[in-house]
Order: C-alpha cells, then sequence, then structure tokens
C-alpha cells in the first residue's frame, strides 16, 4: 500500500494571465487520507480541478499512478480519479438509481447497456453510503445531507480508487457531517479508496487525516501529519488569526475552539 | 407514496408513443381535403388523381412533416441539455435566424432559380444558416475556450441582429414580397415531393444519429461540465461535435419548412414528464413524438379550413400549448420534468 498514486512536482496554474497556484510539489500514496485546508481563494478547489483535468493546462509535472497526466485520455483519467464537486442547489431530475450509475460512464461503450459488474458497483456504492432504501427517489426529493451521500456514492460507483472532495461537509448538519465523514473512513479504511478532501473544518481534518496539505495564495505552507500542524505558529500564517486549542477527550488529538473576547 | 418515477414505470407511455406514431403515420395520408379510396392507395397507375394526391402530394409530405418533427424535437432536446437551460429551443443559436435571412433576401432581390431539383429559397435559407452556425462558432472561438455561455450569449445576440436586418429586409420589400417573407417567417410544409424528403432526410438522420450516439454524454452534460468531465467526458469535443451536429439537422430542416416553431422547445419537456430525463429512452421517445406530433398538426393545418391551410406553426402552439400546461401542473412534474 505504500505505491505512490498522484505525484505533483513544481506545478503552476494560471488563469487569464492570474496566477492560481504556483510551484506545488506533493505527493501521495495509495490509501492515505489527506486534507486540503488554507483560506478561501488559496487554489484549493483549483488544484482538485487541475488534478482532475477539468481545469486543463498548467505548468510543471503532474504524474497519476506513474503516467504523465497529459497522456491519460478522460476516460482513462476517470478511471483513476474521481471528483465530488462543492454542493451547490443545481436541480437535476434523475432517481438516484439512474444518477449514480452515470458514474459507470468510463466502463461503458455508446450502444452497451449497463451490464452486470456496473450494477455491482452500484449496489456497492449505495451500500457504502448507506443509501440503497432510497435509489428510486428523486434527487430534487432529497434533504443537502442525503444529496451528498448521492454525490459521493456515484463517485465511488466510479470505480476509481482516488476520491478528490471539494467541501463534503459544508452546508451538512452535524449529524450528517459525521455520517459523510464516517463513510469517507469507511471507503477508505475498508475499501481502499484513497481520499483527498478540501475542508475548511480544521478539527475534522485533524481527527480524520493522517496528513495535511496547506495552501496559502496558491503555494504550498504546509504539508505533514496532522500532530505537527496544530499550533499557532503554522496556523497563524495560514490564516493570519491566532487559534486556542483544546485536548480532544477520547483521542488526545489537538483540536481548536474559538475565542471568547 | 409519492411518484417516485422510478424505471419500471417507463415502458406503458413508451408503448403508446408507439402506437401512436403508427395510427398518426397510417391515418395522416389518408385524411385529407379529397377522400381517397384503397383500390387507388394499392394500385399506383400514373393518371389516377386519386393515387397521385395519395402518393406524390400527400405521403411525402407526411415524410416531411415527420422528420421535420422529429429533427427539431430532438434538437431542442439536445440544446436544452447541453445548455442546461430549459428555455433553449432549436433556434437559440440563431440557425433559423440565419435561414430566415437568406429566404427573405431571396425574396426581396425577387430571384427565381433552383439547383438539382432543389428549390432556391431552400438553398438561400441553407446558405443562411451555415453562416449564423459559423458566425456563433466563430465568436465562441475568438474568446478563449469553448464556454456554453459565450456560445449562448452568441446565438442570441446574432439571433437579434438577423431579426432585425429580417424587418429591414421586409420594411424595403413590395407588398406581395412582404408577405411571401411572413408567410416563410410562419414555417410550413408545402414542399412537394420526394425531392423534399430526400433533401431533409441525411440532415435529421444524421444529426439523430450522432444524438443517439451521444445519449450518455447528453446525461452528464445535464449534471453539469465539471461533473461530466470528472465522469470521463470529453468535454470540449463533445460540446462542439454536439453543436455542429445539431445545428445543421436544424439548418437542413428550416431550409425547406421555415421556422416553424413550439416543437423544438415543448416537445422534448412533454417527453420528460412522460418518460424522464434519461436520455437513452428520452431521445427515441422525441424523435417519435416530435414527428409524430408535428405530422398530426400539419394534418389539422391542411384539413381545418381546406381547400385553405393554416401555417402549421400556428397550429403546433395552439394544440401543444394547453397540452403542456396541463400536464405541468399535474402531479409529477415539479420534479420530474423540467431541467
Amino acid at each position: 500500500m505504500e505505491n505512490t498514486i498522484i505525484e505533483i512536482v513544481g506545478f503552476s496554474f494560471s488563469i487569464s494571465n492570474r496566477s492560481i497556484l504556483q510551484d506545488i510539489s506533493f505527493s501521495v500514496k495509495e490509501g492515505e487520507y489527506i486534507s486540503i485546508v488554507g483560506p478561501n481563494g488559496a487554489g484549493k478547489t483549483t488544484l482538485l480541478k487541475c488534478l482532475d483535468r477539468i481545469y486543463k493546462g498548467g505548468s510543471g509535472d503532474i504524474r497519476i499512478a506513474g503516467k504523465p497526466l497529459d497522456k491519460y485520455s478522460q476516460k482513462e483519467l476517470a478511471q483513476k480519479l474521481s471528483y465530488v464537486p462543492q454542493a451547490d442547489g443545481r436541480i437535476l431530475p434523475f432517481t438516484v438509481y439512474e444518477f449514480v450509475m452515470m458514474g459507470r460512464y468510463p466502463h461503458l461503450s455508446p450502444f452497451s447497456l449497463p451490464g452486470k459488474r456496473d450494477e455491482e458497483a452500484v449496489h456497492d456504492a449505495l451500500e457504502i453510503t448507506g443509501i440503497a432504501e432510497f435509489s428510486e427517489r428523486l434527487l430534487p426529493t432529497l434533504s443537502g445531507g442525503e444529496r451528498q451521500k448521492v454525490f459521493i456514492a456515484a463517485a465511488l460507483a466510479q470505480g476509481a480508487k482516488v476520491l478528490l472532495l471539494d467541501e463534503p461537509t459544508t452546508f451538512l448538519d452535524p449529524k450528517h457531517q459525521a455520517d459523510v465523514h464516517r463513510l469517507l473512513e469507511r471507503a477508505n479504511r475498508e475499501h481502499g479508496f484513497t481520499v483527498l478532501s478540501v475542508t475548511h473544518d480544521i478539527n475534522n481534518a485533524i481527527l480524520t487525516s493522517r496528513r495535511i496539505l496547506a495552501l496559502k495564495d496558491g503555494a504550498v505552507v504546509f504539508c505533514g501529519l496532522t500532530d505537527k500542524f496544530m499550533n499557532n505558529e503554522i496556523l497563524n500564517k495560514i490564516y493570519e488569526k491566532s487559534f486556542l486549542f483544546v485536548k480532544h477527550p477520547q483521542t488526545g488529538k489537538t483540536l481548536t475552539v474559538p475565542e471568547v473576547p | 407514496m409519492m411518484n417516485t418515477g422510478s424505471r419500471h414505470n417507463r415502458s406503458i407511455p413508451m408503448a403508446l408513443l408507439f402506437v401512436l406514431t403508427i395510427i398518426v403515420f397510417l391515418c395522416a395520408p389518408i385524411v385529407g381535403m379529397n377522400t381517397i379510396s384503397f383500390s387507388a392507395i394499392l394500385h399506383p397507375a400514373s393518371g389516377n388523381m386519386e393515387s397521385d394526391i395519395f402518393w406524390k402530394i400527400r405521403v411525402p409530405r407526411v415524410c416531411i412533416s415527420f422528420l421535420a418533427g422529429a429533427g427539431l424535437a430532438v434538437s431542442g432536446m439536445a440544446f436544452q441539455a447541453m445548455f442546461r437551460n430549459p428555455l433553449a429551443t432549436p433556434f437559440t443559436l440563431g440557425v433559423a435566424s440565419g435561414a430566415s435571412l437568406g429566404a427573405s433576401i431571396y425574396v426581396r432581390l425577387g430571384l427565381v432559380f433552383s439547383i438539382l431539383g432543389i428549390s432556391g429559397i431552400s438553398i438561400a435559407a441553407f446558405a443562411g444558416a451555415i453562416l449564423s452556425i459559423l458566425l456563433v462558432y466563430g465568436l465562441t472561438r475568438a474568446r478563449r475556450g469553448f464556454s456554453i455561455t459565450t456560445m449562448l450569449l452568441a446565438g442570441v445576440a446574432i439571433s437579434f441582429f438577423f431579426s432585425s436586418v429580417i424587418l429591414f429586409t421586409q420594411y424595403m420589400s413590395d407588398f406581395s414580397q412582404s408577405f411571401r417573407i411572413l408567410r416563410w417567417l410562419m414555417g410550413g410544409l408545402e414542399a412537394v415531393g420526394f425531392e423534399s424528403v430526400l433533401n431533409m432526410a441525411p440532415f435529421v438522420i444524421s444529426g439523430s444519429a450522432i444524438i443517439i450516439y451521444m445519449t450518455y454524454e447528453l446525461n452528464l452534460m445535464m449534471t453539469g461540465e465539471e461533473i461530466a468531465a470528472s465522469r470521463g467526458v470529453g468535454v470540449r469535443k463533445t460540446k462542439k461535435i454536439l453543436f455542429f451536429a445539431t445545428s445543421l439537422m436544424v439548418g437542413g430542416v428550416v431550409a425547406i419548412c421555415g421556422p416553424i416553431g413550439f416543437v423544438g422547445m415543448m416537445v422534448p419537456h412533454i417527453c420528460r414528464l412522460l418518460i424522464g430525463a434519461d436520455h437513452r429512452y428520452l431521445t427515441p421517445a422525441t424523435l417519435l413524438f416530435g414527428g409524430a406530433f408535428l405530422t398530426l398538426c400539419d394534418m389539422l393545418a391542411r384539413t381545418l379550413i381546406a381547400p385553405a391551410e393554416i401555417p402549421v406553426g400556428i397550429i403546433t402552439a395552439l394544440l401543444g400549448g394547453p397540452f403542456f400546461i396541463w400536464l405541468l401542473l399535474g402531479k409529477t412534474s415539479s420534479k420530474r420534468g423540467i431541467i
């Protein structure tokens, strides 16, 4: 499980002459759980989109499973990486089953109907995310939390072993946040998915992930184990704000709490 | 239990559509101002007026209306999915305005010609359609990338511009020319003979084939370009192929029938309400219903006030509008149909 799945060396990216990412270097090993943090506009989402070639171009070297990113066709890439976008209130007139099945696209040819393997993959994804019971419901009838699980299920069904998630728990209530974190952990631990998750929730990043990548103004300011991350020297540099720390009563990990004036 | 629009209740509306299509196809050529005996149909002797009316006028006309209806409806469906906009029509990108401009200029200049049996007005209209397709493509390309929003705006802008040029052309025309232009703008299926069928068929068949080939991509494009790309769709290539295939198909139809409204916008919505949004089922349903619907409308258009004809675009809207509103108010529509 120690193979490098994603390797980024000196990657820079700009949109209409405005630099978004500068000289990013880091690598991800198979089976890792990494949280990507940083202030708004730091380039976290852009980094995910560049990895999944939703944004094309940029300079530097990105390799997925040892092969340069630009040597992949979009379909081949979709068999390696899947992406869960930020929630937007878009109305999609599909049933849960239909939508999750659409995740099988990289395995289907134009006139072939989904076969047994596709149905199994969808079935497994619905089971892991715990949404099998409402697989026949239409997406617009779901709550935000349920919908997020559907999007994750579609990404799991895609059969790619790396999950890229963009703020998967933003806008969710505490129960659904916990649900989503638990199912991501299960996908990671029990089913071997590598997880890269962009988040603003530092505490959950500490509790769920092994490593943290912090970006600021398009550059890497921290990349390392979670327990090296929770101190004001680093956090101040990232967020330009000081933090208070407490110990988690169960795990003993350092977490932050809001400061009271 | 709420209606979940699940997979298994799709077969009944599909079967109904098939039956409707067959009935319309069989009835439409028989219905008309002149009644036609079965012996005249079965023994197509030349010189027999009844059999000539049937085989040389009505059958080609039914074929034309079916092709046009199917082509316009499926184009509207593709554009609505690609632009993720329920108001998109086959004419949104200015193809119809381009064609209309070509036709108006042809009428205004008083040209009369035909090439290989294709009427001059159709050729002029098709040239206009091609012009608008190239303009929209050029404008979209000029701004780096191939953004859906840019394409949409370019199309709408060109549409408006051409429309004013059409109005100006019409204003500068004499009374009879002006009426001919207006009549062309209303759309119609009067084209006679199998030549028109043969001219239109390649556009509709190849365009529809490409759309049928890309049903998975259409589903994903409807969920948004980012999700589509992350699922493995080559988004830029898909947009280009769909744009050209659909626009050329619309151009081929409009060149012969004029801009028949309503079919392209409403038929896909009606089908989505009945079948659901999965394009693997929606595409054949839209082709069938678009064809059958326009054939039916044309049948009414040529019989209601016979021997005169009502422009078919009036019938499509009069018949389809209330039907669509009825569906829209139905209980499943709020979750099911609208993009």
